[in-house]
């Protein structure tokens, strides 16, 4: 019994030495982009938006350089940022968005369901996701690209030299998707795991033979360790990134579009690239033009 | 719906993975899991004490944990497998603990009078264990093997993870491809395990019947 006693002491002691440490921690909200003030019109989608002065954004919190939930706990990424564009020009402060993990299965029921108020994820617009929910943008133009081991040992050079090897890419994907339906994979040439880091220690174990996603992904690896791997760098799809909303709010989207291009032209955008995707990636892009918000 | 109905071949060569995983696995795990009950209670001290070790350092790690020290680690020490053997090694590895257990269970109900007249009659442990004791005991213990089994064939879909194409990732595929009817989609592969383990279950209950009858 004593010594039980005293080891609950010991942890009450070093409970509240952490949530001291905790406590003083006190990050400075630099970064945060002004938060500005807008009058919308009665009845209007962000008009209810900057009522409720709050945001419900879903991202990736797996995706390095777009949404990545680290040990700070807070994601980061050119989603996030993106996202915290659009938040500001609602009036809502970067403390005010909610932020839910969005995988690649759940986006469109939580669009659907209203649970939340946008997507922001490496969402690829395609057309049968456009029948069920709405997208502004797109804010990035990805492509599908192939990374292998340094010097190209299997010397694949584009999508077709995949048959016969081993790749690897994520369940549920649309670049798994892609190399299934186009370029005629089999399950036992294409493998799948839950997030692309496998695939990058697969790859680096020598289990399997390319790895394959969106360039920006695959340029991550790369940057993390040019002496191991490189990229093909002959990009075979066209992957606009888009901002999915529910259905029916035309006026949101085209709110979400004017940001975007308010943003492309006071260098908010740029910034927005540079302080995340653009630590790896050397040129920064042009806004894509956007698709339009009219069905 | 049409979604589902449309690539119903998807699902059927995902589940027909999920089944050789399944039936592959508690192959490996009841001859792992036998053999580990052996040693928990064979006269020897160490094996007692290797079984006991394997069962609580196994059982009370998690699945995933199991997976990636199999797909991850092995290759370090230079042991290559092709994915699909690496999934079915990490599931027997595991549900050998649980087996064992049972088995061990089954081992414990049979009464001692069966094992002391075996070795009476000049039976060695091994005689005694694999004619007298074992036998009885896998009758009295298909109940549980059958939870075991069941959770067997729930746990596959962990190997969705690690480079095995099986149900989840048959449901991941599509759900890429119609974004349109995900939840059609996930309502679907709940019933391939339902459907599965409906089977798996009344299989089971098929054999509780034929031991009984044994008896």
């Amino acid at each position: 019994m004593r010594s039980l006693r005293y080891s609950s002491l010991a942890l009450a002691a070093a409970l509240s030495l952490t949530m001291t440490a905790c406590g003083g921690d006190g990050d400075e909200p630099d970064t945060a982009a002004p938060v500005e003030k807008t009058d919308f019109a009665e009845g209007s989608r962000m008009k209810a938006l900057a009522d409720a002065g709050k945001l419900r954004v879903g991202t990736k919190f797996d995706q390095p350089l777009f949404g990545l939930k680290g040990l700070s706990g807070e994601p980061e990424g050119f989603d996030v940022e993106i996202a915290k564009l659009i938040a500001a020009k609602l009036g809502i402060s970067e403390d005010n968005i909610e932020f839910v993990e969005a995988v690649s299965a759940n986006r469109e029921p939580f669009l659907q369901q209203n649970r939340v108020d946008m997507v922001v994820a490496t969402y690829t617009i395609n057309d049968k996701r456009d029948m069920v929910v709405d997208f502004a943008g797109p804010y990035f133009q990805a492509g599908q690209d192939i990374l292998v081991a340094k010097g190209n040992p299997k010397g694949i050079t584009g999508p077709e030299a995949l048959k016969g090897k081993k790749t690897c890419s994520v369940s549920g994907s649309t670049p798994a998707e892609t190399v299934q339906t186009k370029y005629g994979l089999t399950t036992a040439e294409l493998v799948l795991v839950d997030a692309y880091s496998k695939c990058r220690d697969a790859l680096s174990n020598g289990q399997v033979d390319a790895v394959t996603t969106d360039n920006v992904i695959l340029s991550g690896y790369v940057s993390e360790a040019p002496e191991d791997f490189e990229l093909i760098g002959k990009p075979f799809t066209e992957e606009p990134y888009g901002i999915g909303i529910p259905e029916g709010q035309e006026d949101f989207c085209d709110f979400i579009n004017e940001t975007l291009a308010e943003a492309a032209e006071d260098g908010g955008y740029a910034d927005a690239f540079e302080k995340t995707a653009g630590t790896v990636i050397e040129t920064t892009p042009e806004l894509p033009s956007p698709r339009g918000c009219d069905k | 719906m049409d979604a589902v109905l449309d690539n119903l071949d998807v699902f059927v060569e995902g589940f027909t993975s999920t089944v050789s995983l399944t039936l592959l696995a508690a192959v490996g795990a009841l001859l792992l899991g036998t053999l580990i009950a052996a040693m928990r209670v064979s006269p020897v001290p160490p094996l007692r004490w290797a079984g006991a070790a394997y069962v609580h350092l196994v059982r009370n790690t998690p699945l995933t944990v199991v997976f990636f020290l199999v797909f991850f680690g092995l290759p370090e020490v230079d042991v290559k497998l092709p994915f699909f053997r690496f999934a079915v090694l990490a599931l027997s590895l595991y549900t050998a603990a649980f087996v064992a257990e049972a088995v061990r269970s089954g081992i414990n109900s049979v009464a001692a009078g069966q094992a002391e007249a075996s070795r009476s009659i000049g039976m060695t442990f091994f005689q005694t264990l694999r004619l007298v004791v074992l036998p009885q005991a896998f009758a009295n213990i298909v109940p549980p093997l059958a939870s075991i089994f069941i959770a067997l064939l729930k746990n596959t879909s962990i190997a969705s993870a690690f480079f095995t194409f099986e149900g989840i990732q048959a449901m991941n595929r599509l759900i890429a491809a119609n974004g349109d009817a995900v939840i059609a989609i996930i309502l679907a592969a709940a019933a391939g395990y339902l459907a599965l383990a409906l089977l798996a279950s009344a299989a089971f209950g098929q054999l509780e019947r034929v031991v009984r009858v044994g008896r």
